[in-house]
């Protein structure tokens, strides 16, 4: 079945992505592998199948535009550009190093592929709503994408932002929730309580879909149903911070640290092992 | 040199913005203007009423409407986004860092109701560190025109000129000082008065007093030098060290506080060869409510304190 060949390249690429976020983190010395890989499969699925892009014209005005709000997981964009060709592969093993154009976190001016730069969590849907007004101005069919963290929308801005895309009707915008559960302090209900997080949107004038964030069936059902709402759409894709990393899942700890040298190989270990079940 | 004048005609530079912003509106179809509850203050509202589809009022969300003007930006969208100075500045300093200057994007922040002269709504309402918090910013251009036919020739020159610019207007009707439209220039001085004993340097509508100081202190035989700075950054550094070498002596003078400014850049530029510096300005403390007049009285933004600061520079140099 098509769809059946499209979830397994998918997965394939999601996985390529991680390998590339464990790896990349751990030559850095520094980095944040937790939240990059709970969101690798949602990149996998815009970048390697929901997004209108050309790799060779980053610049291409009608390209679909994805803002990494929360910009922290710059290492699984990163990956998912070098991946989709934007830059070659091996730029990967220098994130973060003197002198190299992958910053820590993502820097339009640098970076082919980047559309916004971002790190200041809260930002994002404000400039992805930009970029839909921008749109609509000029007739152009263009789609735009942001991802935000869950512990990023205890920020203010972020309900600016999403009071001003339904009154603006952005139909063209859609936001994906990286729903992980978890922020630097703790649990983000410890922290500040997000629930009911569909509702909040919803009286928001936004639409609200729910799909497990590593479950492309879901999350690709997800995007084609917030291809027709007719208005801004919000994902809200359930995820595992550290996903695929036994010792990484759902902890605090690796948020922002890279794992030692047995935590990485140990780390690549599954990765790999859990690649060769995909091939089976 | 430049002729300006003092004359009894008094315009408004909020109207001069909105003049200029509807031209440029005519001129260039990707001119976007944007506004946070304050168009009928900042006098967009006149643009948005002739370009309804180019305008967008952002409610009292000053944060968000940073980051909309930036995404519009991205877009190849040139993005005038107004305010008063307050808001515009230290509510928004850091999506103007990380979502403006850093990523070098195409929006201009015009702020009004800048400087003490804002009066009666105090300090909550008069923003006197502006420049300060945007000079520092890598990228960012700190403009304060003198007038309202200045503002008219500054708004197309930067909506022709990439990246992000930071302009600042008061409330106040100021007076007319030039006569005619001229080009616009980013970064150059504007030399008013060509004395050789005493170099003022202003910057706004300061810039009206300091010529008001040169007739005052012309009488006593003192011949100042008058520069008006409209680019506060980046500064005319030649101009400052020229000045500072024929004259001996400088008084800056600008509404806002004395950190961080005009008196600043002006004192960073001369560090190699230094002369005699006094700085007028707010020093260093919060306004409160008052008349626009008697404000700038009691905080010394007069053409009396500045003929008085520019006779005490003198003497520092001459060690009298
Ligand atoms: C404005 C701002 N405040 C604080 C930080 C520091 N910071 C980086 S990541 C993070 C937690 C983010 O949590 P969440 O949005 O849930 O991201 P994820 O769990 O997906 O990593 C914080 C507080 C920041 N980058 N920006
Ligand atoms: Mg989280």
């Amino acid at each position: 079945m098509q769809d059946e060949k499209v979830i397994m390249e998918l997965q394939r690429r999601a996985l390529q992505i991680r390998k590339h976020v464990i790896e990349s983190v751990y030559r850095a010395g520094s980095g944040h592998p937790g939240g990059s890989l709970s969101v690798a499969d949602v990149l996998a699925c815009l970048y390697f199948h929901e997004m209108r892009i050309d790799p060779q014209r980053p610049d291409w005005p009608d390209r679909d535009r994805l803002v990494l709000s929360k910009g922290h997981a710059a290492p699984a964009l990163y990956a998912a550009l070098a991946l989709a060709g934007f830059f070659p592969e091996e730029e990967l093993k220098n994130l973060r190093k003197t002198g190299h154009f992958l910053q820590g976190h993502p820097c339009m001016r640098k970076v082919p592929g980047v559309d916004m730069s971002t790190g200041s969590l809260g930002q994002g849907l404000s400039v992805a709503i930009g970029m839909s007004l921008a749109g609509k101005l000029d007739n152009r069919d263009y789609r735009v994408f942001v991802i935000l963290g869950d512990g990023e929308i205890d920020e203010g801005q972020v309900w600016e932002a999403a009071a001003a895309a339904s009154h603006h009707h952005c139909s063209n915008l859609v936001a994906i929730l990286d729903r992980n559960g978890l922020q630097i302090d703790g649990h983000t209900e410890e922290i500040m309580n997000l629930e009911p997080l569909k509702w909040r949107w919803r009286a928001f004038g936004w639409d609200v879909i729910a799909a497990d964030g590593h479950d492309m069936g879901e999350l690709l059902a997800a995007l084609r149903e917030a291809r027709g709402t007719g208005k801004p759409t919000l994902i809200i894709t359930y995820t595992i911070k550290g996903k695929d990393v036994s010792f990484m899942e759902g902890t605090l700890s690796f948020h922002g640290k890279p794992p030692s040298d047995e935590q990485y190989v140990k780390a690549m270990t599954e990765l790999n092992q859990i690649e060769e079940e995909l091939h089976d | 040199m430049i002729k300006a004048a003092l004359t009894d005609k008094m315009r408004n530079l909020r109207d001069g913005y909105s003049s200029a912003l509807i031209e440029l509106g005519y001129q260039n179809d990707n001119v976007v203007v944007l506004d946070a509850d304050l168009a009928l203050s900042t006098k967009t509202k006149r643009f948005g009423t002739v370009f309804p589809k180019r305008f967008f009022d952002c409610g009292i969300a000053e944060a968000n409407m940073m980051g909309v003007a930036a995404g519009l930006a991205t877009c190849g969208k040139i993005a005038f986004a107004s305010t008063f100075a307050v808001f515009a500045t230290g509510r928004c300093y850091d999506q103007i860092r990380q979502s403006i200057a850093y990523p070098e994007l195409d929006v201009k922040i015009v702020a009004t109701h800048a400087g003490i002269s804002v009066g009666g709504d105090g300090a909550s309402h008069q923003m006197l560190e502006d420049m300060a918090l945007m000079r520092v910013l890598p990228h960012m251009r700190v403009l304060a025109p003198a007038d309202a036919i200045e503002v008219e020739d500054m708004i197309p020159a930067i909506a022709a000129t990439a990246g992000p610019f930071y302009v600042r207007m008061g409330r106040a009707d100021a007076p007319v000082i030039f006569d005619k439209h001229r080009d616009f220039q980013l970064g150059k001085s504007v030399l008013l008065r060509r004395g050789k004993d005493v170099t003022i340097v202003a910057t706004g509508t300061m810039t009206a007093e300091a010529l008001r100081a040169y007739e005052l202190l012309e009488p006593d035989g003192i011949k100042a030098r008058v520069v008006h700075m409209p680019t506060v950054k980046p500064l005319d550094g030649a101009a400052v060290r020229k000045a500072a070498t024929e004259t001996g002596c400088l008084v800056t003078c600008e509404e806002h506080s004395v950190i961080g400014g005009l008196g600043a850049a002006v004192a960073e530029a001369m560090g190699e060869r230094p002369v005699p510096l006094l700085r007028i300005g707010i020093n260093d403390v919060f306004g409160e409510s008052g008349s626009a007049r008697e404000l700038m009285e009691k905080y010394g933004l007069t053409a009396a304190a500045i003929a008085e600061h520019a006779r005490r520079a003198m003497k520092l140099r001459d060690g009298t």
